[in-house]
């Protein structure tokens, strides 16, 4: 494995032992444009929060800045007096199975194609690389789910999708790197393939899955795009779908609300409402994130490796 | 104990040997049964559903009973080729790409490079949590975003009008697109693709600069001899594998950025595809239109594949 940047104690020794001015000039300057980086990374996920916490009409005379401004709750509670609740248990429930789903059938599928003495590995590995270049596209695959009876049900958002060949193959490279003695000692343990599968390798290959899962989630939960095609019915959507037909709708009606020229009693405005559906709507990631940090540069990395 | 079962597969006739074979390996195999059924089912056959584009499709006889379109089959191929529409469609997939990977290749190089200047370890760590973030938002909160930030009362504007200037319409017109397309392409994805960099270096042998410091090369220096070609190889890879990627763009953001003003320049092949085939259901059209963006990527993998392996001898296969 190559070593992960963030572990080792520094990368170059001895920032401060050489170079005269120009150095610390330099180390000036490069703080400061991270710096800058950071801010310009925040500041517009702040103004979306300060935005949602904003009286609706100050928002509009673009008065919204640094701080809200009229602070108000009432557009929280204007959203979650609407079906946003069902939106996000949606969400849930299809990252929930969706993600439990991709990560069974990877590694289901990962396994025997790391398996040297597997007689059939190379056809496998052949029918798995050849989809990463070649897909049949949009259409044919909308009357693939068609055909098969999945339209506006959640089937339609999880078995097209239950495999990610790039994903797959990351576990691909994980699981290869189990020394091979200890499966061969398991098997002269008589343990079966799936046995090995389930009490070795998977446990072995911690770090890799649940960078997986974390990609496999986030996937689920942020996409529309599945939802657009496939799902009609409103009590199933997604939320990504909600804030979609929010930010569509947004743009039109806060046109009409200025040109009309009404609206100095509006505290709550379609563009804080989107504000608060977004908060909402990143809110789980931005927990999760924390957790799941360290192991994000050992996926990348063995993902980068194979391509 | 692999060689002992080799040896025994080995004799026998063939019909024996695949029996065999199946056999010992039968718990692969069964592994192996729900991924081969999803990649029958949801790969090969949506794959074989291509033909479509040289069918009439006839919702009630199937993609397989489907009867073969005029022309031998290729109407909808010669329709394709002489729609001036679906050229626009096709140099704006080609021109936004060659763009964005312009702009958003570098900066991911540069950002590692200023990291590994930084000595305080918790300041680096800051900036790398804080910049991998936007990694993580869906496309429809990045659209919304941007729609906030740059709409005729958003914060933009109105620095603009409080400094004097005009408001400038930059969600629908066709001028504005690309740049915000592109830029928030980089606010997601500069920290994110940087850590593959970052990895790179950190791998460099330290004992190279040690040499390098005895010999009296400043930092620059060390940069310049030491540092970037290091990481070239890494470079060179990543670069292959975005131009292999020149064909594929983010549809799930261009579908929600594209409006009236805008279409001009923002039409790519997947939202033409999407409009046509699944909103105005010409399925046998828009399959030709894909078909066409399958080949194209495909020739642009094997093209990069082959300079990959004769350039720096890593190849995809």
């Amino acid at each position: 494995m190559t070593a992960l940047p963030q572990k080792r104690p520094s990368s170059r020794p001895t920032a401060i032992r050489e170079g005269g001015i120009a150095r610390t000039l330099f180390q000036a300057v490069n703080y400061s444009v991270l710096f800058l980086l950071m801010l310009v990374t925040l500041y517009p996920l702040y103004l979306t929060v300060i935005t949602s916490l904003s009286n609706g009409m100050d928002v509009m005379r673009g008065v919204v800045r640094w701080r809200p401004v009229n602070a108000t709750l009432a557009t929280y509670k204007q959203i979650f007096k609407g079906d946003i609740m069902i939106y996000m248990r949606n969400s849930v429930f299809y990252t929930v199975a969706g993600t439990l789903v991709n990560m069974v059938m990877s590694c289901l599928c990962a396994y025997p194609l790391t398996r040297r003495t597997f007689c059939a590995r190379k056809l496998f590995t052949a029918m798995v690389t050849v989809t990463l270049f070649f897909s049949g596209g949009m259409v044919p695959m909308y009357l693939t789910v068609k055909q098969f009876g999945m339209m506006d049900t959640i089937w339609a958002l999880i078995l097209p999708a239950a495999i990610s060949t790039y994903n797959m193959i990351i576990i691909r490279t994980a699981f290869a790197s189990i020394p091979e003695s200890l499966i061969e000692s398991a098997q002269l343990d008589g343990a079966n393939d799936l046995k090995i599968l389930f009490s070795i390798v998977i446990p072995l290959s911690k770090a890799t899955l649940s960078t997986m899962v974390l990609f496999y989630a986030v996937s689920h939960w942020n996409s529309y795009f599945d939802a657009m095609m496939y799902i009609r019915t409103k009590s199933l959507y997604p939320l990504q779908i909600h804030l979609r037909n929010l930010l569509v709708a947004g743009v039109a009606n806060e046109d009409l609300v200025q040109a009309t020229g009404t609206g100095e009693a509006f505290a709550v405005t379609e563009r804080t409402m989107r504000s608060a559906t977004i908060v909402v709507s990143t809110l789980p990631i931005l927990i999760v994130y924390p957790f799941v940090q360290r192991y994000f540069v050992t996926g990348v990395m063995i993902g980068s490796v194979k391509g | 104990m692999s060689t002992v079962k080799k040896a025994a597969v080995k004799r026998g006739s063939l019909g024996e040997r695949i029996v065999r074979a199946i056999r010992r390996d039968k718990w692969l195999f069964l592994i192996m049964l729900l991924p081969t059924a999803y990649y029958l089912l949801f790969c090969y056959y949506p794959m074989y559903g291509v033909v479509l584009a040289f069918k009439n499709f006839k919702p009630k006889l199937g993609i397989i009973g489907s009867p073969w379109a005029s022309q031998n089959g290729m109407k909808y191929i010669n329709m394709i080729i002489r729609d001036q529409y679906f050229w626009r469609v096709f140099f704006n997939t080609i021109i936004l790409n060659l763009l964005n990977l312009a702009i958003t290749f570098p900066a991911p190089i540069i950002l590692a490079l200023l990291l590994n200047e930084v000595g305080s370890k918790w300041y680096k760590k800051s900036v790398q949590t804080i910049t991998y973030l936007p990694h993580f938002l869906s496309a429809v909160v990045i659209v919304g975003m941007l729609n906030d930030l740059f709409n005729s009362t958003g914060l933009v504007n109105t620095l603009i009008t409080s400094m004097g200037g005009d408001k400038i319409p930059f969600l629908t017109s066709a001028k504005w697109f690309r740049p915000l397309y592109i830029g928030s392409n980089l606010w997601q994805g500069v920290g994110w693709d940087s850590i593959i960099f970052l990895a790179a270096l950190s791998s460099l042998d330290m004992e190279l600069y040690e040499a390098a410091r005895i010999d009296g090369a400043g930092r620059w220096k060390q940069t310049l001899h030491i540092t970037l070609p290091g990481i070239l190889p890494t470079i060179v890879i990543m670069l292959i594998l975005a131009m292999g990627r020149i064909m594929s763009v983010s549809f799930q953001k261009i579908w929600l950025m594209m409006n009236g003003g805008n279409q001009q320049v923002a039409d790519v092949i997947s939202t033409y595809v999407y409009q046509r085939g699944i909103i105005n259901s010409d399925f046998s059209y828009a399959t030709g239109v894909n078909l066409f963006q399958s080949l194209v990527s495909l020739f642009f993998v094997l093209i990069t594949n082959a300079i990959s392996k004769r350039a720096t001898e890593t190849s995809l296969w």
